[in-house]
């Protein structure tokens, strides 16, 4: 499914230029990845991996030490419930336990309609809000079971669009700024042949 | 050179080196998972955890990554270091299946011996361990089983750092990480089963050695890879008389321990049902199997009947000894000097065996390094290695002059394009210091850079591709010697023993010991008692004469030429036309149909000898198994038949012909037997004397170097026991002493073909080989034959477009020689007005397309539409 | 007890719209970097090394000195570590998202005095808004003339690239940072070489700072290294950000004095964290991010001094304080940081990977109810393997700290609440379930 879309390879290649090494480009350019297919798709891992002169086992590989890139489907709203020490003792468990049966999904599920993936996460540097949660990295908290009821519903009935885009959506705001001029240096490639009289 | 002191004793170190190897070379043997001596550490298993002293006291540091810096202390008994090394241990066993039993690695697993060793006896872990589906192919050749994995990223590294091809990474983080191969997509290396033999336990495996052996049933000799020219140096493991693994034996000038996967795997054919085991001889349209008598006397009769007018094709296949005593044969026996063991795929012998040669550490240390030759990672995939990593260590720059992009082009610091035949103009353009082009300029500086001589510079010179004429490589060769007198030649040419057969007189108007007909005549007539007045022909030149009715016979010593020479249509008449065929040989081919009487030779470990690689290098090869049936070694052959044609070679034993090519062979003076164990050492002796390990050693296997039973050269040869009664004292440490003539020096021949120009319409063939290809070591080995791809043409997507191909199409190519349908594929990176097509033995290929007679290969594409 | 001294890191964040670059100049912003663009980087490296400046990301070393041990062979690199993943801490968080031209002001006064050839704030992935608001600050930086070329007609350049992680705590280990900074796995990297100052990004001297560290810098440079270390005590210098949270009125970020606070006025200060929710009694609390051990009531009046903490055997940290009533279980509480380190362990060192795995198996037993008596022997002595001597600051068998920071909540629970865990095992299961 789905390779990057020729907008996005051009995507791609501005934030090539941001590094003085092309690879450093990797992670920008699977959010953008992500943001195009709501995962990171085979075809989309190789694609990537040819725009960086990769092995797509590395991309693979690179990607899958890194809990926000899936490699798998997930749905519209990835609902990422904090269970992390000041959430756990502010409830978060039992926030995760109303979630699971209100979404009818485990951790890791996701719903059949495709719009929300449940999963339990790390801190999400939200503590202030305990018990809280992320959709799609966007935050709220603290929250009853009545306050996640109405967030489900809010999102369904497309209340939050503003808030909260489709997940893969991560920064919104483009960089602006000229490329930088600092010198690429490292893996310098040698320029192709030398065809002398043709 | 730091003292460092372990465990209260004073260690001399090296600099730089990590603690763990100054304590190995000190007796002190610190456990390791994860580090191996010819990868960067990664410190990653903590198994090596030692104290060492810092500014805060003692603490526990990583050996394999800590430098060894001067008055370090260190220890490495303590209480602290022993619970640390056990608690890795127990660690690594928490989630290890422990299913030693099934296990291939059982016997042989360093996480077994240390658990025997020092672990703890039973576990205290007593929950469920973590699960992988198991085991999972990760291409044809390898099996992962990821719960034995204990994650020490040798194979990781290995694949990126080593060959670069990092198909294999892990995945996942923490404890659920795994290696793993992304999706479908095959480990494609060609050095893939490497892995195998890096991997500490039993998580890789290697497909054909599942289960068929267990390490204790194993015997085991240490010889020499005979897949191509690198000459690796292996171990080669049998059980029950069966060839059952080849492992790579860390060889500090040659291999560093890596072999690639042809070398690794090739002992399949060996083993195959396809062997010849009998004498075969013609009755009609059929070969009948006969007795060696008969064989014998059938074939001593043909080549009695065609006189002086035949030709001997082949033998760079051969040991040393084998082909030294076939080149004795046709001279003195068959009293011809047709002889030649190259199949117009190489470079004439002049060049080969005159320009000053270099070795391998040599071309990896230069100050610059020039590439003229084919795609090394296919053809000579271990010095690709070697130079890869040179280059990425940046202890030599690459140059590359080449007609298309090669796997090394990335590392090069220039990548010079020739089009096809015009090699020389490019060599000219380089050294010529007018008006350059910036690359050019580049290229230049670097060569120059240390002394405008070019002291020190190596060129490995080979022949880029079969689809253009020698000739311009010699040109652009004997540019560059003339520019640079200073530098040497590493000769990149490919079969297994070219460089040995060449060394042996296996090449028209060349003698044994590199001196050249003209000039050692008279010391082989004393020598040998008569050789011909007149140089012979070249491989093309007895096609040609066959062709045309002039030679009579022709014997194949392992040859193939319908398959293996660049211009097939050639071969095929040839072989159709003379009176009398023999072929010596292990398999059928598609030459040997033509032949009149085969004679069936003992393979690759199954005989004794030496073999001499790129370098000059002469190593032992050693017999592990016995011959099928009733085969035998073609020196035998070749003394027998000479018996039968009323002459005598003179020798009857291997020990014998070593002698006598210690004796007569200039080149070979001085080389005892003593001087090829081991490593072996580069001829003329006199020059280099025995290459000794210049101090990093790798990882040890266990080899008892004994060298085989029965038919042997030197037998139980300890090298440091010095001479043994077989070594006489060197007869003359300088060849030219003792009457000896002088070894060949090259001067280039005159330019006798010239391209023809540029034609706006066609494309200039390259034709290269792959390490895959159906010739008959892959084809005989099930494990490899399954390896070779398709045969496509590429070409530049400007150039398709020109003559509106599309992508995936096929297309009719043309040349004047003949037409082939192919799949034909866009690749950017080839030069305009070129396109490659490797060669891909048996069936169609540029065989068929090529003019052995003609400077370069021009054809033209035409669509035919649909879809490929 | 709050002290007199000024908000430095914090002043603006009530401001309307603070993160924008209007807002921002309004209340002083960019003047630091003007100031520091008229002295030479050497003069302003010695005022940050006069303020005494200890990094805030978690290692406390000093920022000055740092800068001090950069590497001659140039390009040198500046990476903003932005990553903040310690549980529990939530102060960069506000930081990025509420005055990201702050941490632009701190990152170019930082690339001045460092002379880096390149600039990278690298930004945890999760902080959606944080990327926002920091790729919107930057792009007015630009227009504004703060970054680039020749900058306020200076001469100076700088290029600032904003870099989003992806999700992997240890990527906030600055080796790792790099690693991923790279585009490869984040793999924490062995020693030698032992700072990134000497071989960091690409392999070139590279300064790793906190995004709150490099928010102290327009402040100093405005108001001069003494006026810094004049705040706090010795050296303790300055404001902190401290994030507050679990079982207090007011769980948040509060900038105060360093040194000259404890953590009784962190915690129970009416301005501050407002006490126990439900009036109730203090159990426990973790002094300094989940990987410091912890506290008990006895230790209240400990001020907020990373001397002292370390003295007493822990760590002020990242500055990350969460307070464990007396309805917790302890045992729970030390298995769920024990589940994080086992989750967010890179792999790399067998004593991490497998150790952390093994030690949340027997915590996740003994809580669940199969636990026996013998395991608390046998979570000390694995405990040991992965930090021999189970000391503090901990020996290490691993390549980072994070390994070593595993046996932390269990060895505190283990010493402070030995007969919880007697009762888990002996009732099979938790008693405040
Ligand atoms: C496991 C681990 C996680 C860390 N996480 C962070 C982090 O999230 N943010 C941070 O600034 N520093 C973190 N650090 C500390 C960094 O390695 C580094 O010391 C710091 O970024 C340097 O900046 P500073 O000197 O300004 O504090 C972490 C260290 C370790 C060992
Ligand atoms: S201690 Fe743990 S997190 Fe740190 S490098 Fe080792 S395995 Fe990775
Ligand atoms: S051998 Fe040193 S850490 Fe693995």
């Amino acid at each position: 499914m789905a390779r990057l879309s020729p907008e996005n390879v051009q995507r791609a290649k501005d934030l090539i230029a941001l590094y003085p090494q092309a690879r450093s480009a990797l992670i920008p350019i699977l959010h953008v990845a992500q943001e195009q297919n709501g995962w990171l798709t085979p075809d989309v891992i190789a694609h990537v991996a040819e725009l960086l002169d990769l092995e797509a086992a590395e991309v693979y590989g690179t990607a899958s030490f890194y809990d926000m890139l899936f490699t798998h489907p997930v749905g519209r709203y990835l609902v990422s419930v904090c269970t992390n020490l000041a959430c756990m003792i502010n409830g978060a468990y039992e926030l995760l336990a109303h979630a699971e049966e209100r979404l009818g999904v485990a951790p890791g599920g996701t719903t059949e309609d495709g719009m929300f993936t449940l999963e339990d996460v790390e801190c999400i540097a939200y503590c202030g809000g305990a018990p809280c949660l992320a959709v799609n990295w966007r935050f709220f908290g603290p929250l009853t079971n009545e306050d996640f009821d109405r967030l489900v519903d809010d999102l369904r009935n497309g209340r939050l669009d503003e808030e909260v885009p489709p997940h893969g959506t991560l920064c919104r705001v483009r960089r602006q700024a000229p490329l930088p001029t600092a010198p690429a240096h490292g893996a310098e490639r040698s320029p192709g042949g030398l065809g002398l009289g043709g | 050179m730091p003292d460092i002191v372990i465990d209260g004793k004073k260690v001399e170190a090296k600099d730089g080196e990590m603690i763990i190897a100054a304590a190995e070379r000190a007796g002190i043997y610190i456990p390791r998972f994860c580090w191996h001596p010819r990868m960067k550490p990664v410190g990653m298993c903590r198994m090596c955890l030692v104290e060492v002293k810092g500014p805060r006291g003692f603490a526990l540091q990583p050996s394999c990554y800590v430098p060894v810096a001067p008055d370090q202390e260190i220890v490495t008994t303590s209480d602290t270091v022993k619970k640390a090394q056990d608690g890795v241990l127990e660690f690594l066993l928490i989630n290890h299946p422990l299913d030693c039993p099934v296990c291939d690695r059982g016997g042989e697993c360093p996480l077994q011996d240390q658990t025997f060793g020092f672990g703890p006896g039973e576990s205290r872990f007593v929950e469920e361990k973590r699960h992988w589906a198991k085991p999972i192919p990760i291409n044809p050749l390898i099996a992962l089983d990821r719960e034995r994995c204990i994650q020490c990223a040798r194979c990781t590294r290995f694949q990126e750092e080593v060959a670069g091809d990092p198909m294999i990474d892990f995945v996942g983080r923490g404890d659920h990480t795994e290696v793993n191969i992304f999706a479908d997509k095959p480990l494609a290396s060609n050095f893939s089963a490497n892995i195998v033999q890096l991997c500490p336990v039993g998580a890789l495996t290697a497909t054909p050695y599942r289960f068929k052996a267990r390490p204790w049933d194993l015997d085991v000799v240490e010889s020499t890879c005979t897949a191509c020219a690198v000459g690796c140096r292996i171990a080669v493991q049998s059980s029950s008389n069966r060839l059952v693994r080849h492992l790579g034996v860390d060889s500090d000038p040659v291999n560093h321990g890596w072999l690639c996967d042809k070398g690794r795997f090739y002992y399949e054919a060996v083993d195959s049902p396809a062997r010849l085991t009998n004498p075969l001889v013609r009755k009609g349209d059929e070969f009948v199997e006969v007795s060696w008598a008969e064989g014998l006397r059938a074939a001593a009769d043909g080549l009695r009947a065609a006189g002086a007018s035949v030709g001997v094709l082949g033998g760079a296949r051969l040991p040393n000894e084998d082909a030294y005593a076939w080149s004795k044969f046709a001279r003195t026996v068959l009293g011809t000097d047709n002889v030649d063991c190259q199949m117009g795929d190489g470079l004439p012998a002049e060049a080969v065996l005159g320009l000053p040669r270099a070795t391998i550490d040599e071309a990896c240390s230069a100050p610059a390094t020039l590439l003229l030759g084919p795609d090394l990672k296919e053809e000579l995939p271990v010095l690709f290695l070697r130079l890869r990593t040179a280059a990425l260590d940046g202890d030599t720059k690459l140059i590359e002059l080449t007609p298309r992009p090669t796997a090394m082009s990335e590392h090069a610091v220039v990548s010079l394009v020739y089009r096809p035949g015009e090699a020389a103009t490019v060599a000219r353009a380089l050294v010529e210091k007018s008006d350059q082009d910036s690359r050019l300029a580049r290229a230049a500086e670097a060569l120059r850079g240390e002394s405008e001589t070019g002291e020190g510079v190596v060129i490995v010179l080979g022949r880029p591709s079969v689809a253009e004429s020698a000739d311009g490589i010699v040109q652009a060769a004997a540019v560059l010697a003339r520019a640079f007198p200073g530098a040497k030649f590493l000769t990149a040419l490919r079969r297994g023993n070219v460089h040995g057969a060449l060394d042996m007189g296996m090449a028209p108007g060349i003698l044994p010991g590199r001196v050249s007909l003209d000039e050692g005549g008279a010391w082989f007539t004393d020598g040998w008692g008569a050789v011909p007045a007149q140089r012979g022909l070249d491989t093309l030149g007895m096609l040609q004469a066959a062709d045309q009715n002039h030679l009579q016979a022709l014997v194949l010593l392992g040859a193939d030429p319908i398959n293996d020479f660049p211009d097939r249509a050639l071969a095929r008449r040839a072989l159709a036309a003379v009176n009398f065929t023999l072929a010596v040989d292990c398999f059928r081919n598609d030459s040997s149909r033509h032949a009149d009487v085969i004679l069936p030779v003992a393979a690759f470990a199954e005989r004794s000898g030496t073999t001499t690689n790129l370098e000059g290098r002469v190593s032992r090869l050693s017999q592990k198994v016995t011959a099928p049936g009733t085969a035998r070694p073609d020196w035998m052959i070749a003394a027998e038949l000479a018996l039968l044609l009323g002459g005598d070679l003179g020798f009857d034993t291997l020990d014998s012909i070593a002698a006598e090519i210690e004796r007569l062979a200039p080149s070979h003076a001085g080389l005892t037997p003593r001087l090829t164990t081991g490593d072996g050492a580069v001829v003329p002796v006199a020059a280099r004397g025995k290459t000794s390990s210049n101090g990093q050693t790798g990882e040890q296997i266990e080899v008892n170097a004994t060298f085989a039973q029965g038919e042997t050269l030197m037998p139980e040869n300890d090298p440091d026991q010095g001479e043994t009664p077989l070594d006489r004292p060197p007869s003359a440490s300088d060849p030219a002493e003792g009457g000896r003539p002088p070894l060949l020096r090259f001067t280039p021949p005159p330019s006798s073909r010239t391209p023809p120009p540029v034609d706006a319409y066609s494309l200039r063939l390259v034709s290269g080989r792959r390490l895959y290809d159906h010739g008959v070591l892959v084809s005989h080995s099930p494990a490899l034959a399954q390896m070779v791809s398709e045969p496509v043409l590429r070409a530049n997507p400007y150039d398709l477009d020109q003559v509106g191909i599309k992508p995936g199409q096929r297309a009719r190519v043309k040349s004047p020689r003949g037409s082939l349908l192919l799949a034909v594929h866009p690749d950017p990176a080839m030069p305009r007005g070129t396109a490659c097509l490797d060669v891909n033995l048996p069936g169609e290929g540029p065989a068929e397309l090529i003019d052995a007679t003609a400077p370069v290969t021009e054809i033209r594409l035409e669509s035919v539409g649909g879809a490929g | 007890m709050l002290t007199d001294a000024p908000a430095i890191v914090t002043a603006r964040l009530g401001q309307p719209e603070s993160w924008t670059l209007r807002s921002y100049l309004d209340k002083g912003g960019y003047q630091g970097f003007r100031q520091a663009l008229t002295m030479t980087p050497e003069d302003v490296s010695k005022e940050v090394l006069d303020a005494n400046l200890l990094g805030r990301g978690g290692a406390g070393f000093e920022a000055g000195k740092k800068w001090s041990m950069l590497a001659k062979p140039r390009p040198a690199y500046l990476v903003i570590n932005g990553d903040e993943s310690e549980p529990c801490t939530f102060k960069d968080h506000m930081l990025l998202e509420g005055d990201p031209h702050q941490v632009i002001e701190g990152t170019l006064i930082c690339a001045y005095a460092v002379g880096a050839a390149q600039a990278f704030i690298f930004v945890r992935g999760e902080f959606a808004l944080g990327l926002e608001r920091m790729t919107a600050a930057l792009n007015e930086a630009y227009e504004y003339g703060a970054v680039g070329q020749d900058i306020f007609g200076s001469g100076f350049s700088i290029d600032l690239v904003v870099h989003p992680g992806a999700g992997a705590y240890i990527c906030g280990e600055e080796t790792a940072l790099l690693e991923s900074l790279e585009g490869k796995r984040g793999y924490p990297r062995e020693k030698p070489p032992w700072f990134p100052a000497v071989k960091g990004l690409y392999s070139q001297p590279t300064i790793v700072n906190n995004v709150e560290t490099v928010s102290n810098l327009p402040w100093i440079v405005q108001h001069g290294g003494k006026g810094f270390a004049a705040l706090g005590v010795g050296r303790s210098a300055g404001t902190r950000i401290f994030s507050l949270s679990g079982h207090v009125n007011r769980p948040a970020n509060f900038e105060i004095e360093m040194a000259k606070t404890t953590f009784r006025d962190l915690i129970y200060d009416p301005a501050l964290g407002g006490g126990i929710r439900n009036g109730n009694e203090l159990k426990a609390f973790v002094p300094g991010g989940v990987s410091a051990p912890w506290f008990g009531p006895d230790q209240l009046d400990m001020p907020l001094d990373q001397d002292a903490v370390g003295k007493a055997g822990s760590m002020l940290g990242s500055g990350s304080v969460v307070v464990m009533d007396d309805t917790t279980c302890m045992v729970r509480a030390a298995w769920r940081i024990t589940q994080f380190f086992h989750k967010e362990s890179c792999g790399q060192c067998t004593p991490c990977r497998e150790g952390g795995g093994w030690v949340d198996k027997i915590m996740r037993r003994i809580e669940l109810g199969g636990g026996r008596e013998s395991d608390l022997e046998l979570l000390l002595d694995v405990c040991d393997n992965i930090a021999p001597g189970l000391r503090w600051p901990p020996a290490k068998t691993t390549i980072c700290v994070l390994g070593p920071s595993i046996p932390s909540s269990i060895t505190s629970a283990l010493k402070m609440f030995k007969d919880e865990f007697l009762v888990h095992i002996k009732e099979g299961g938790c008693p405040y379930a």
